[in-house]
């Protein structure tokens, strides 16, 4: 609706972009789970385009070890730098290289995914995010979740869950205090923070992106006269806010896996 | 309160839908596309890219490795040339020195056969002078002899016929000249 938004203005009256943005209508297997609209497409076409990419540079990996060569070309050292960023800078920075590389694939699966599904924001024709509906927020929060817990109880045992709940160090009647603070934080904000940080700044950026278009599309088609200087105004505070945007796709991406790391390492210390 | 002001932004009649509850097909679409993504980076992308960096790794160490043979051999022909060179410069040297000795020898050899052919030499030209001078002097007797008796007898104005008696007065004068002489 966004993109239609653009060219639909021809009733001469301002629309201001709604929340109904975010709930296009149903094209196919309507009335089914498996409905898809305009951002499940995005969504798909999204999966699509992350596994052609990464399948090409697999390639080049592969046939740099098959023909022993160590020196990347330009395209191939792309790669190595975007998965060297998470590898690198997220899992072994936080993990160590041991319990880095244990949750890797998780870590990588979920930067790429939320970085490539964050930037359809701002990509024409997409023009919305695939996370700016809460599915994949709220998927990703909870496979985050169950992978810290996992983490914790894997290398603690239950004990766990009383480290986490009973933290060491604090006299006994203070627990009447802390145990509800740490439940609440540790269980159920930390999921809940995650997958709203999220879903808020895509939806937030997609709003503000529209309502600075279809303003400019007011201002210039509509309003007409003096009225098309504020269409000016407009178009660049969109341009800048699409700037913006891109630099959050990749901020929200960051720090998402980030903190989903440093939940994994909060969950693996010895000492909490 | 962000549901709420997307609420006040609805049109108005419309249901307002509840962006934090989410429709099944949307937790549908998106775990499927975070198991098929999860699974292909899990066992595609990620063992390939490992792979890669192990073997560039590898390689590195192997080229270090071998750079370190190549110096080390190097290392070894330089001392190898070094001391090759060190033994010529010792033979050339030695060589020099033999040619020095024998260089003298020759020439004192040669000096001493100078000096014997010139001992020689003059050997035989103090005999052939000997010889001559004393020819010379057999000679000079003899003429001398006949011109004392010649210019005797033409002071004495009588000829000495007896050739023995003039031989003797001869003989005796010039033993007389060479005992004066000898004084």
């Amino acid at each position: 609706m966004s993109a239609l938004s653009l060219f639909r203005a021809e009733d001469g009256e301002f629309s201001p972009p709604s929340i109904f943005e975010f709930y296009p209508e149903i094209v196919a297997f309507a009335g089914t789970p498996f409905a898809i609209n305009r951002i499940m497409m995005i969504r798909l076409i999204v999966m699509v385009l992350l596994i052609v990419i990464f399948w090409l540079w697999t390639a080049k990996f592969n046939k740099a070890v098959k023909t022993g060569n160590v020196v990347p070309g330009r395209f191939q050292l792309l790669g190595e730098l975007a998965l060297n960023f998470v590898r690198k800078s997220i899992a072994h920075d936080q993990l160590g290289e041991k319990d880095g590389e244990r949750f890797l694939p998780l870590l990588t699966t979920i930067f790429f995914m939320v970085f490539g599904m964050n930037i359809t924001g701002v990509i024409p024709f997409a023009n919305i995010a695939g996370t700016s509906v809460i599915g994949i927020p709220l998927v990703l929060a909870g496979v985050a979740y169950v992978t810290f817990i996992y983490a914790g109880t894997r290398k603690h045992g239950l004990r766990f869950f009383k480290n986490s709940l009973f933290p060491s160090g604090v006299p006994k009647p203070f627990y009447i205090l802390v145990t509800p603070i740490e439940l609440l934080s540790t269980f159920i904000l930390r999921p809940v923070t995650l997958a709203l940080r999220l879903l808020m700044n895509m939806i937030a950026g997609h709003l503000l992106l529209v309502l600075c278009f279809s303003a400019t599309q007011f201002f210039f088609f509509q309003a007409g006269g003096l009225m098309s200087l504020f269409g000016v105004g407009t178009l660049l505070f969109g341009f800048a806010f699409t700037l913006f945007e891109i630099l959050v796709s990749v901020l929200q991406a960051y720090v998402f896996t980030l903190l989903t790391t440093v939940y994994i390492q909060l969950a693996l210390a010895d000492e909490h | 309160m962000i549901s709420r002001i997307l609420a006040a932004a609805a049109p108005e009649g419309a249901e307002t839908p509840n962006p934090l509850l989410p429709a099944d097909y949307d937790i549908l679409w998106s775990s499927v596309v975070f198991v098929v993504l999860l699974v292909f980076f899990w066992f595609k992308v990620l063992p390939g890219f490992k792979r890669m960096l192990d073997e560039r790794a590898q390689a590195i160490e192997g080229r270090l490795a071998d750079a370190e043979a190549a110096q080390k051999a190097a290392e070894a022909r330089t001392a190898e040339v070094e001391a090759d060179k060190a033994q010529l410069r010792a033979e050339s040297s030695s060589i020099r020195e033999d040619a020095r000795a024998e260089g003298a020898a020759i020439l004192s050899e040669l000096k001493q056969q100078a000096a014997k052919d010139a001992e020689r030499l003059s050997d035989t030209t103090k005999a052939s002078l000997l010889a001559e001078r004393d020819s010379a002097a057999n000679a000079l007797r003899g003429e001398i002899g006949a011109l004392a008796i010649e210019l005797a007898s033409r002071i004495v104005g009588e000829k000495l016929d007896d050739d023995k008696v003039a031989n003797r007065v001869v003989d005796e004068f010039i033993a007389e000249l060479e005992g004066k002489k000898a004084k």
